[in-house]
């Protein structure tokens, strides 16, 4: 029906408020690991609201060792082609190339990530150059702010990738949640040396102080492997979670896949959780984090 | 009704905090809404932007779906912002085979028709009944409307005339996301059309 006399004058694409943006529209989500297609396809039915296309689950980079890399393009054409929802993949640290190479394929979501082995042990990439937003895992406010001053559009809590246990999950995210609570309890003068304690822009610390959480969206990441370690990350403070090999690497994976997205959405309602909770099958195995050596633990790598 | 009426966001996944800030400042009392049981006490309804194919399966895995068709179809005011836009849609192109929509705008819906992330965009939109010139609209893997019925009313397009903003009786859906721009004025439109309902 009817004329409009409507208008929209040059569009512009790759904003920060569009990066940002995006990751708003995931809240309440799981994002999922995947590694080929058919993965994809499982997640997106149980409900993911996007999926990491990786070419090894964290457990399996853990176990094969080796150098861990960008996925095969191949590979993350493959998912692209078959979900509807948004896509995401990992990059080296410090690999602004197989980020350049993410972008040109097309993904929605570049993982800048300690999972894979750095390609730089000095400088991460910068994030500014390019249209594809950034996700960036913190295990503390200074180090997601100095991510966010890199062009970071979300955060994650590092947590410990391929262990399911989700000890340095809860770790990293009561560490950003209590730094950010710190920088509020501060007048302003006392925000330049905390600026300077944190090791990060004092812009970023005064909005921070200011808004009382991120300027971005900050998610879970790291060893959750039930829908009670999901909503146990959502009670802490995180606005998703990331799952990796808990869902790939465990006995039903379709089921315990849907069964976190619920416990995701109802993560307050013990009686959902316990509902969802039946009859999973068995869960990954896990690893305990204090008998990683230290040269296994991911969270260490990035700064 | 009151003057300041109770609206619901719809809180099963999605950018819930932005609506209900932009509603509040809009002056409504603004409260998120998971179970049916809540959707009593609600005088309208906010669908956030999200994941449209997540928030459909968690409408019907939790219930959600039936009572929601039924408060929109007895004329509960109700704004869909882009996945938002997609759940008001009588018919969607794009969704998943499964997909669900409550619908109530006579409207075809292609999702994510802009494209995937890097081609996520923002422009001003002029859109008719708001005033103080046009609004920013951020668009975000965004739908568009592919085609309307008789009763559905064009609110704004894109300077190609792609359709991005429409109205039918008590429903109002954008492909665009207000709730990321501090701009008010969408929702003031909306909290205005559900004082106007009661």
């Amino acid at each position: 029906m009817s004329t409009t006399p409507a208008t929209a004058q040059n569009p512009e694409t790759g904003t920060a408020r569009v990066k940002r943006g995006m990751a708003e529209q995931l809240k309440g989500g799981v994002i999922m690991d995947v590694v080929n297609a058919e993965q994809a396809k499982i997640a997106e039915d149980a409900g993911a609201v996007a999926v990491m296309a990786l070419e090894r689950v964290p457990a399996d980079i853990r176990k094969d060792g080796g150098v861990a890399r960008m996925s095969d393009p191949d590979m993350i054409d493959g998912i692209i082609n078959a979900v509807s929802i948004p896509v995401m993949a990992k990059s080296r640290i410090g690999h602004f190339v197989e980020a350049q190479v993410l972008q040109a394929l097309g993904v929605d979501y570049i993982d800048e990530s300690e999972v894979l082995t750095p390609a730089d042990e000095v400088n991460h990439s910068d994030k500014w150059a390019f249209t594809t937003p950034f996700v960036c895992g913190a295990t503390n406010l200074g180090e997601a702010l100095r991510r966010i001053a890199e062009g970071a559009a979300m955060i994650r809590s590092k947590g410990e990738a391929g262990t399911g246990n989700v000890v340095e999950a809860v770790r990293h995210m009561r560490q950003i949640r209590t730094d950010i609570r710190r920088l509020g309890t501060l007048d302003e003068t006392e925000l330049f040396v905390a600026a300077k304690n944190l090791q990060a822009p004092y812009e970023l610390v005064k909005e921070v102080a200011g808004l009382g959480k991120l300027p971005v969206v900050l998610f879970s990441a790291g060893g959750v492997a039930t829908p009670a370690d999901a909503a146990l990350m959502m009670q802490l403070g995180a606005e998703g979670v990331f799952v990796g090999s808990g869902i790939f690497k465990s006995g039903d994976p379709a089921q315990r896949a849907a069964a976190i997205v619920k416990a995701t959405t109802f993560y307050d309602d013990p009686k959902v959780i316990a509902d969802v909770s039946r009859g999973l099958g068995e869960a990954m195995v896990g690893i305990n984090c204090d008998t990683l050596p230290e040269s296994e633990r991911y969270a260490n790598r990035g700064w | 009704m009151s003057a300041i009426p109770t609206i619901g966001v719809l809180a099963l996944q999605g950018d819930v905090r932005e609506h209900l800030a932009a509603l509040t400042a809009a002056g409504a009392q603004a409260v998120p809404v998971r179970r049916p049981a809540e959707l009593a006490g609600i005088d309208g309804l906010v669908i956030p932007g999200g994941e449209s194919t997540t928030m459909s399966k968690l409408a019907v895995i939790f219930g959600m779906l039936e009572p929601l068709r039924e408060r929109v179809a007895a004329g509960m005011p109700a704004y869909g912002s882009c996945a938002g836009m997609i759940m008001l849609a009588d018919k969607i192109l794009d969704g998943r085979d499964d997909q669900e929509t409550i619908g109530g705008i006579d409207m075809i819906v292609r999702r994510n028709a802009f494209g995937r992330q890097n081609e996520s965009f923002e422009a001003a939109v002029e859109i008719t009944g708001i005033g103080g010139g046009p609004v920013e609209g951020v668009f975000i893997r965004a739908p568009w409307v592919e085609s309307t019925g008789e009763r559905t009313e064009v609110l704004a397009r894109l300077e190609d005339g792609t359709v991005v903003a429409v109205r039918s009786g008590n429903l109002l859906a954008t492909s665009f996301h207000p709730e990321l721009t501090g701009d008010h004025r969408v929702h003031e439109l909306f909290v205005d059309m559900v004082r106007t309902a009661g």
